[in-house]
């Protein structure tokens, strides 16, 4: 049995309106791979920026080695070698490797002037032994993502961490660059690291890890070890109930072609991409985090425009200079990130709603505000939105709710064909089961919808029809039974088996 | 957070296309360097279109001439290298230039001239502090202190322009090697000391870093609001520097002096390829912004164009070099 | 947390007017003709010049960009207004000028609403562009019109309507019609939620880019309003009468607490912004405090009120 590194004993944290870690306790041994998983905001980021001292925990402890410790900076946790590599990579572009890989922490002598000979050779080392072809004075901003998580991993090493804390490192990963961290993990673990693997992906987590937490909705469902426990039972416990009760899928009766998509390409984003959706059909494009789905779909609504090849919509070939052209013609995007892209938070409900179609509300370009009250009550109850009201702002709201505020959006002014890009990220379970729903009820009304995932279960569970995207290009198509998550995988790794 | 995914993606959309042209590299040099072709280009047009311009004498004028607006770069290059801004350093340059002269009388000239330069130090430290302190965005701190500082250049000065009794205090500047000034020679010395700072020392990597990813260098321990407030003090202080300098060559002070300074300075910085949204250039980008924003004055001077020429110029030169930074930026992240 | 907020509208709505209410009364004791009628008018008449060009600069702050080449886009337009109305009369000269003032907006607003080039800096380049299109058309001498009592072009700078200057009803009549636009209409919706999140606003097909024009055209219509009763106030103009209003302008819309930031503001604020700086430097002189007091006050005026605002949004003073 390995001694215990690290334990969070009932930690508590509050953010306002939500409790996000609702006395959790968690403890990790040296030489361990112990994964955390959970759904969207269950709690497992927070639970980590806690342990790495990016948040401080109103109520609990943490003991480290045995001793209470209490970490109120990242450097503090630095110190007692407890180290995070971020999922938005926390690096500085323009400064080189080794730069980062001591960002702060530059050894310098008296006079505040930096050794670089000891940082790159220092850094080197690190590097070479994590097995990177890149020298330690590459500056980060040409390196690829992967490159850049190994700058952040070899950090671990340079400050002998004893507890690296891996937070969803395998989202912008090809299937080779995750075996080649799969192969760094394995080592540190030798070591006599411990090793926090954060996570959604349960197949990885079966592949790597010793132990599994589930927390959900704040809390700690379970603690097992890995060999003693099953896809099914781990799924279980972070959704609560069962796969198949969770998703829904409408009926399969499709009508006319709406889109077809013939070689649509952008240097360098993606290429010859080609497919078609028909009404009432639900096309699900599953791929990694830059494989190109989202540029697809911003490019199909007219916020990019295409470098060479052809769109039909409803007969029509199109090529929309801005959202606006695509909105009138009868497409609608519920975008990726919602704060940033899908609503505008400073601002109420009512407005937000209308926003996209405010010409069906007003008379000669003044807003009629009891035609948008109107909308907004009929929206509010049939997606059963929680808000105090019209003007409540949008940042109140919970992120289920804002998802739903999104999708009503753009269904007040009944669009004909619906792309949704992660249209369940960061929305809590009940409101989840009933997007799906809601996706569901669309199909069957008639609109073609695409539904973009990087969530298998999801994925599979909605569309009739599945299509694979991996780095810029449409690698498969699968329907019926062939939609099998060992079919998914295969086919977006297919392609980068270098 | 919620940025994190569409910065992810434009990072790594960034990477792809970056990895891509860092292959033809003529091309990434005049990317990254760009000033140095227009330099050369200002200087081969000016030495075709009139013969006194490539003259000893007047380059070494040139270099004069461009010191001044150059110490005030230099500090601008350190905060904007922050992501921020200080559209003061202009009110700062004069405040210094009428105590350095009007103090004179009183306390000596050596003591008003280090009071001068503290007075910079100490509007440098006040912007710095304020934004750090309050959360106030710098363009509104510094946008205050421009009116700020230039009231108290008033008050200091009655409206009137001041006068050195001491005539010899003019000279002190005139110190000649081969046909470099003293002036230019502190600007060029003074820039060559930054630029050692920003690669060499820890000040100079957190100032890259803070203004890189704020976030990220918080996170690594580094004193973000200390390191602003340090970088701000030493903006002020060139500008006190300059101010100095100024009324060593004038004899002067006027209380309008330097008064659409902070233009010409954001000019010369953007030009030579620093980015406002922080964490790229250097002072060798800006060295060289100054040197052609300077030569182009001096050309268009001495080919006797009218004044209003040089505004129309000038205002068009930075609206061109915006386009460009955009155009050469863009084409790296889609 | 919700104390302080509450303490800050209370301190902004009634701290900076409290603070405004006891300077007046400081002021009118020391100097008793300060709040008499005439004074007042004199004032105000003053105000609605900035006022007509913080008007428009609000559409452009509340899209979250900045616009400093009014001040020199006000001297420009005024050499214009009064030079053509000695050379082609003044119906004329007032056409040229509104056009004029289009076309600044309508380039502002391209570079900056198409082009996506930082505003600060194109707008300071375009101060630069004005300042010499100023001098390279009045060659650097003052201009006159040269028969100030006769022609009608003196109803907008030197006339009454009901005892009211009519800069005044002007300025009053673009608040209302400004205020109209920025609450009432979709144009007015579009800016307030590109303010808010521009990128949420394309993905939900607002013409972002076209907005944005549209605001700096209105701040270039505007500055050119301001012009023409300048010119007709003045009679003349030289080529320095617009220097530092952008400074004033910006000054007032931050005091009336529309945020730098984007997303908020309203047409009234910038009113009774505009308006309170207007009287504290006109009490400022009075006082007998030289004019370049006001700067000092200015300053320290604006770096509180927006601290104030947003220690409260964020909870605590200090960062």
């Amino acid at each position: 049995m390995n001694d215990i590194i690290l334990t969070a004993d009932s930690i508590l944290k509050k953010f306002p309106g939500v409790i996000a870690l609702n006395r959790v306790s968690f403890d990790i041994r040296a030489g361990e791979v112990h994964a955390l998983m959970g759904e969207n905001g269950a709690g497992k980021s927070t639970l980590m920026k806690v342990l790495s001292g990016i948040y401080n925990p109103d109520e609990g402890a943490i003991h480290h080695r045995g001793k209470k410790v209490i970490i109120k900076t990242p450097k503090e946790a630095r110190e007692l070698g407890i180290l995070l590599v971020h999922q938005e990579l926390s690096l500085s572009p323009e400064l080189s490797a080794a730069e980062n890989i001591y960002l702060g922490d530059w050894p310098t002598n008296r006079f505040g002037i930096v050794n670089k000979r000891k940082m790159n050779a220092a850094a080197k080392i690190a590097l070479d032994e994590l097995g990177c072809n890149f020298g330690p004075e590459v500056l980060v901003r040409n390196l690829s993502i992967a490159k850049q998580q190994m700058v952040e991993i070899a950090r671990t090493l340079v400050f002998n961490a004893n507890v690296v804390i891996f937070d969803e490192p395998t989202g912008t990963l090809t299937t080779t660059e995750k075996d080649q961290l799969f192969e760094v993990v394995r080592s540190l673990r030798k070591k006599g690291v411990a090793i926090v693997y954060i996570s959604h992906k349960m197949d990885e987590i079966f592949e790597i890890a010793d132990r599994i937490t589930v927390l959900r909705d704040g809390e700690v469902q379970c603690t097992v070890n890995t060999s003693e426990s099953t896809i099914g039972e781990i799924t279980n416990r972070m959704i609560g109930r069962d796969l198949d009760q969770y998703f829904h899928r409408a009926k399969a009766e499709f009508g006319a072609e709406l889109l077809s998509v013939n070689q649509l390409t952008i240097r360098g984003l993606f290429k010859d991409v080609s497919f078609s959706v028909r009404a009432g059909e639900v096309v699900g494009l599953y791929g990694l985090i830059g494989a190109g789905r989202s540029e697809v779909a911003e490019t199909l609504f007219g916020v990019r425009q295409k470098d060479s090849g052809e769109i039909i919509f409803d007969q029509q070939k199109v090529s929309f200079s801005s959202p606006k052209q695509a909105i009138e013609k009868g497409l609608a995007l519920v975008p990726e990130d919602r704060k940033s892209q899908g609503l505008i938070l400073g601002m109420g409900g009512r407005h937000n709603m209308t926003l996209p179609h405010l010409s069906l509300y007003s008379n000669v370009g003044v807003p009629r505000v009891d035609k948008e009250l109107q909308v907004f009550e009929d929206y509010k109850t049939k997606l059963e939105i929680k808000t105090t009201g019209p003007e409540q702002l949008l940042s109140d709201l919970s992120g289920g709710n804002q998802q739903k505020l999104v999708l009503a959006k753009w269904l007040c002014a009944h669009p004909k064909l619906i792309i949704l890009d992660e249209p369940t990220r960061g929305v809590d379970v009940g409101s989840k089961s009933a997007i799906h729903q809601y996706i569901a009820t669309l199909a069957e009304q008639g609109l073609a919808v695409i539904v973009i995932s990087s969530e298998m279960p999801e994925v599979i569970g909605v569309s009739h029809r599945i299509l694979t995207m991996a780095e810029g290009r449409l690698v498969g198509e699968y329907t019926g039974k062939e939609m099998t998550e060992e079919n998914l995988i295969a086919a977006v790794s297919g392609l980068t088996a270098a | 957070m919620s940025n994190s995914v569409g910065v992810k993606k434009d990072r790594a959309a960034k990477m792809m296309t970056s990895m891509q042209s860092s292959s033809l590299s003529i091309l990434r040099i005049i990317r990254e360097q760009h000033i140095w072709v227009f330099l050369f280009i200002c200087m081969l047009v000016f030495s075709l279109a009139s013969p006194y311009f490539f003259t000893l004498n007047n380059i070494g004028n040139v270099l004069t001439q461009g010191s001044f607006i150059g110490l005030l770069a230099v500090g601008m290059t350190l905060v904007m290298l922050n992501g921020e801004i200080d559209l003061s350093v202009g009110a700062t340059l004069a405040l210094s230039s009428a105590l350095a002269i009007g103090l004179q009388d009183s306390i000596g000239i050596w003591p008003a001239i280090l009071v001068a330069l503290l007075s910079g130090a100490l509007f440098g430290f006040i912007n710095g502090a304020l934004v750090a302190l309050s959360g106030i965005h710098s363009f509104i701190v510094t946008l205050g202190s421009l009116m700020g500082i230039r009231g108290i250049v008033f008050i200091f000065t009655g409206e009137e322009a001041l006068m050195t009794s001491d005539y010899s205090y003019t000279e002190y500047p005139e110190i000649y090697l081969g046909p470099v000034s003293l002036t230019a020679m502190i600007f060029f010395g003074l820039a060559l000391f930054f630029q050692w700072i920003l690669s060499k020392t820890k000040h100079g990597l957190e100032t890259y870093a803070v203004g890189d990813n704020e976030k990220s260098a918080h996170e690594a321990g580094i004193r973000v609001r200390r390191h602003k407030v340090i970088n701000f003090t030493l903006c002020g202080l060139l500008a006190g520097v300059a101010g100095v300098l100024l009324s060593m060559r004038l004899g002067t002070a006027e209380p309008n002096a330097a008064r659409i300074w902070e233009l010409w300075t954001i000019i010369a910085v953007v030009l030579g390829g620093t980015r406002l949204t922080g964490g790229y250039g250097s002072m060798w980008k800006t060295v060289g912004g100054v040197i052609t924003l300077a030569a182009l004055l001096n050309g268009l001077r001495l080919l006797n164009t009218p004044n209003y020429i040089e505004l129309i110029v000038m205002g068009t030169v930075l609206v061109l070099a915006l386009i460009l930074d955009k155009t050469l930026t863009s084409s790296q992240s889609r | 947390m919700a104390l302080l907020k509450k303490a800050s509208e209370t301190a902004q709505k009634h701290g900076l007017l409290g603070g405004f209410a006891i300077f007046l009364a400081v002021v009118s004791f020391s100097s008793p003709e300060f709040l008499t009628p005439g004074n007042i008018l004199d004032v105000i008449r003053q105000v609605s010049i900035t006022g007509m060009i913080a008007i428009g600069v609000t559409f452009v702050v509340i899209t979250g960009r900045l616009d400093l080449s009014v001040g020199s886009m006000l001297t420009l337009l005024t050499v214009l207004v009064v030079d053509q109305h000695n050379q082609v009369g003044p119906a004329i000269a007032i056409a040229y000028t509104l056009f004029a003032s289009l076309l600044i907006g309508i380039v502002n607003g391209y570079l900056i609403g198409f082009m996506r080039l930082n505003s600060l800096i194109v707008t300071l380049a375009m101060l630069s562009l004005l300042q010499g299109a100023t001098l390279f058309y009045s060659g650097g001498s003052n201009v006159n019109v040269t028969n100030p009592q006769e022609t009608w072009f003196r109803f907008f700078g030197r006339s009454e309507f009901i005892d009211i200057p009519v800069p005044v009803w002007i300025f009053f009549f673009a608040a209302l019609v400004g205020s109209f636009v920025l609450l009432k209409t979709n144009f007015g919706r579009w800016v307030f939620s590109i303010g808010g999140n521009e990128t949420a606003s394309l993905f939900s097909g607002v013409q972002t880019r076209w907005v944005v024009l549209m605001a700096y055209v209105i701040s270039g219509f505007g500055t050119g309003l301001a012009a023409i009763i300048m010119g007709s106030r003045v009679m003349g103009a030289q080529s320095t009468i617009g220097q530092g209003y952008e400074l004033t302008v910006l000054s007032g819309i931050i005091l009336g607490g529309t945020s730098m930031l984007g997303g908020s503001g309203t047409i009234w604020r910038t009113v009774i912004g505009v308006t309170m700086l207007g009287f504290v430097q006109n009490g400022l002189l009075l006082l007998g405090f030289a004019y370049y007091v006001q700067w000092l006050v200015t300053w320290a005026v604006i770096i509180l009120a927006v601290w104030i605002d947003l220690a409260a949004k964020r909870g605590r003073v200090f960062v």
